[in-house]
């Protein structure tokens, strides 16, 4: 029970619509087969008491005039040796007088002229008590379990008065293979009709079981592979499948959305966090750094002609100023006061890629260019651009292109840059503008850390879109009109 | 009562009873055979009724059951006399002897024992002649499977069948046997009937309806010949004495020249090739004018059956 209830629905509505199916098959068979033997046995019952009354009326005279050969011929007519229907054939015939004793009988040697039925025992002595039973113008039909006949019975009756009685023995057995015929006839149709039937129903209960099935598949990959599960092929329908397959689909869009914001969320706190040490070690770094430097320039300035300590300390003052200038990289930092940004400024910026640019043959465009200054600092989006535009050029194909789209409107700037280059795996877009992160053998990978950090100074959003044959980077700056 | 009357009012009734009833189409088609010869005589009798009609009585003396024999003998027969015929047949024997005695038909094949009986209104005209001679016996059956019995007496307290009360071999030579032994006929079985032909004794005794019979020699010799399944259920335990075989007779009135050339072609039909066929298929060699003293024997066996 446990096995069949732990069943797949994709076998189980089958199943059931195929024991359906088969069920109201039987039980029409059934019915059809006891209606038709309720007919056959009122036919034959109907013929055999029709068959007697017609014998008792025709026998009457042969048998006040006591003619024996006379009432033998009326027997031997309503004989027909080669019937069709056999079971309609009485198997044996017997006219008896009114004290019970045979008149005539289809088969004299078994029914003497003379004798009584009776004397034989058994079903005939039986078959007396009930016609003593009964009223004398009755016929009776009589079904002895233990005989292999069963009976139907005329009274002769002439003018009220009772001179014995037509018998007639029909065959019990004759009537089992009619019968059978008969089962087998509607197990033939009934199978017919199931070998039409069967295929249908299978098909409809699968396909009704189907959906279900699809969606049970989908919910065991919620929550681990939304994707597959986003992607799933649910059913569309108005029925209560459907209904659920939408409230599938929605749940599932909603936990995947949700799950993006969490994960943009972590890298924004990962990026925010890092960016609070890098400016802390930055600032713990600049202080000592720029006390360092003014000794050692005090030292040139005023120091013995050492030559050995001059060459020492010039190399000790390029190292620092290396770190100053990384740590200045590091530290990115708004400078309020600044122009706006002007058309002019785009025209510059592809001046100073376009050697880059020629180096790799690789095509830049720019669409819908700016029209107008804009009240943002101009030398924070001029370094914001460029580190982008450098890195499209490096990433993109050998003779690719890089796209430059610009607009504005509400307030906003919105800008992105896009090239034809591979596209950027899934395991290093989290760690994208991470300082150092660089997938690339050149600099230090800190350019779109600085990109990130003035955007979000600049109360600005950075969004990256990698697949294969498009990478863009899209960023909306707000301003505020003066 | 007629069989041959009742049997269509029987189908009538029948045919009220239930569908696929195959007793009912039997029975009709039996109904339709009968119309059907009764069509196909008609248009016979209005050619010929310039002159009158010659009405011949049969009995089943003879195996008078044979309707193509019947046909062809009776057009025999109209082309020797020259004048029409018609058989006349009944469901016993009184009728067809009431009717040659009373004048309503012209001859009659019948038994010897009614024409003993009749001798002083009856004119003989004709025996058969089987085997070659003018005599025939009467034969006691009882079933094939009755090993027992081995004479009449032997049937005591059965069930007998006899033909016809007017048959000799069918009726009187049983009567008189038991008579002669001391027995009384009516008594002696316990139950017996007629059948009303000879051939019909053979079928009783045959089907064990009867326990014995009394039937004609010759009827029994010639079913054994054309329908042996017949006699096969049967056994032959006593053969009577010979007897005169049943006469050709005229109705009182008859005309000596009438009568003369009815029996003058009686007489002729064996010498003439197809009154010989038909002779044969009745198994009989042909005829003889025959003396009343041929039928003595039957006359005394009658007077002594009578006494009792």
């Amino acid at each position: 029970m446990i096995a069949l209830a732990d069943l797949s629905l994709r076998w189980k509505i089958p199943l059931r619509v195929m024991g359906a199916v088969l069920g109201t098959a039987l039980a029409v068979t059934a019915a059809l087969v006891t209606r038709e033997y309720d007919e056959m046995r009122q036919n034959l019952d109907a013929h055999g008491k029709s068959l007697a009354r017609v014998l008792a009326n025709t026998l009457v005279t042969p048998v006040l005039h006591d003619d024996i050969w006379r009432a033998y011929e009326i027997l031997q007519s309503a004989r027909d040796p080669t019937a069709i229907a056999p079971e309609l054939q009485a198997d044996v015939v017997l006219v008896t007088d009114a004290d019970f004793n045979v008149f005539v009988s289809t088969r004299p040697k078994e029914f003497p002229i003379g004798s009584s039925p009776a004397s034989r025992g058994g079903v005939y002595g039986r078959l007396r008590a009930a016609l003593v039973k009964t009223k004398a113008t009755e016929q009776q039909v009589i079904e002895p379990a233990d005989s292999v006949h069963y009976f139907v019975m005329s009274p002769l009756v002439a003018d009220g008065v009772a001179l014995g009685h037509v018998i007639l023995g029909y065959s019990k057995i004759s009537f089992v293979p009619r019968f059978i015929g008969l089962v087998g006839q509607a197990a033939f149709v009934t199978l017919l009709v199931l070998v039409l039937i069967l295929p249908f129903s299978w098909f409809w209960a699968r396909r009704t079981g189907e959906p279900l099935v699809a969606l049970a598949d989908a919910m065991r990959r919620v929550p681990g592979d939304l994707e597959v599960a986003r992607l799933a092929d649910l059913p569309k329908s108005g029925d209560e499948i459907g209904q659920l397959g939408n409230a599938f689909r929605r749940m599932v869009g909603e936990l995947k959305h949700k799950q993006e914001l969490e994960d943009q969320m972590l890298v924004t706190e990962r990026l925010a966090a890092v960016g609070r040490m890098t400016a802390g070690i930055a600032h713990e770094i600049n202080n000592p750094l720029g006390g360092m430097l003014t000794a050692i320039k005090t030292y040139q300035r005023h120091g013995a002609g050492d030559p050995l300590a001059n060459q020492t300390l010039s190399l000790l003052e390029r190292g620092l100023t290396q770190i100053r200038h990384t740590v200045a990289a590091l530290l990115v930092e708004t400078k309020l006061q600044d122009r706006p940004f002007e058309p002019a400024d785009i025209d510059d910026l592809l001046i100073l890629v376009e050697a880059e640019a020629r180096a790799r043959s690789v095509t830049i465009v720019i669409e819908s260019p700016l029209e107008r200054a804009l009240p943002l600092p101009a030398t924070l989006l001029r370094q914001i651009l460029l580190n982008l535009l450098l890195n499209a050029i490096a990433a993109a194909d050998e003779g690719g292109r890089v796209r430059l789209g610009l607009g504005s409107g509400d307030g906003m700037l919105r800008f992105s840059v896009c090239n034809d280059g591979k596209h950027i795996p899934d395991e290093q877009m989290a760690y994208l503008f991470e300082p150092f992160a660089s997938g690339r053998e050149k600099g230090y990978g800190l350019g779109l850390w600085v990109v990130y950090q003035i955007v979000q100074q600049l109360n600005g959003g950075l969004s990256v879109d990698s697949e294969p044959g498009c990478t863009t980077f899209s960023a909306e700056i707000p301003y505020v009109e003066n | 009562m007629d069989i041959k009357h009742e049997a269509p009012a029987f189908a009538l009734i029948i045919a009220t009873m239930s569908k696929g009833d195959h007793l009912l189409a039997a029975t009709r088609r039996r109904v339709f055979l009968r119309s059907a010869l009764a069509v196909a005589a008609m248009p016979l009798l209005p050619v010929r009724a310039e002159t009158s009609v010659l009405r011949i009585g049969l009995t089943p003396v003879f195996l008078d059951d044979q309707l193509s024999f019947l046909t062809r003998w009776r057009a025999w027969l109209e082309r020797r006399l020259k004048r029409p015929v018609a058989f006349v047949q009944r469901g016993n024997y009184r009728e067809v002897l009431d009717l040659v005695r009373g004048g309503k038909i012209d001859f009659a094949w019948v038994c010897g024992y009614p024409y003993v009986r009749y001798r002083h209104e009856l004119r003989l005209v004709a025996v058969p002649l089987w085997r070659g001679r003018p005599y025939y016996q009467s034969y006691i059956i009882v079933p094939a499977d009755d090993a027992k019995s081995n004479s009449l007496t032997d049937l005591r307290g059965k069930v007998f069948s006899y033909s016809d009360p007017d048959s000799n071999s069918g009726y009187l030579y049983p009567q008189y046997r038991l008579t002669t032994l001391g027995e009384n006929p009516t008594t002696f079985f316990s139950r017996n009937f007629f059948t009303w032909g000879h051939r019909k004794v053979v079928e009783a005794v045959g089907v064990g309806l009867a326990d014995g019979g009394a039937v004609d020699g010759y009827v029994w010799e010639t079913l054994a010949e054309t329908h042996p399944a017949l006699t096969r259920g049967t056994r032959v335990i006593e053969r009577s004495p010979e007897f005169g075989h049943p006469p050709f007779v005229a109705r009182p009135d008859m005309s000596a020249i009438e009568l003369q050339r009815f029996r003058a072609v009686l007489l002729e039909m064996s010498s003439d090739a197809e009154g010989a066929e038909l002779l044969h298929l009745l198994r009989l060699d042909g005829f003889v004018a025959g003396q009343p003293s041929l039928f003595d024997e039957i006359r005394r066996m009658a007077a002594r059956v009578r006494q009792i």
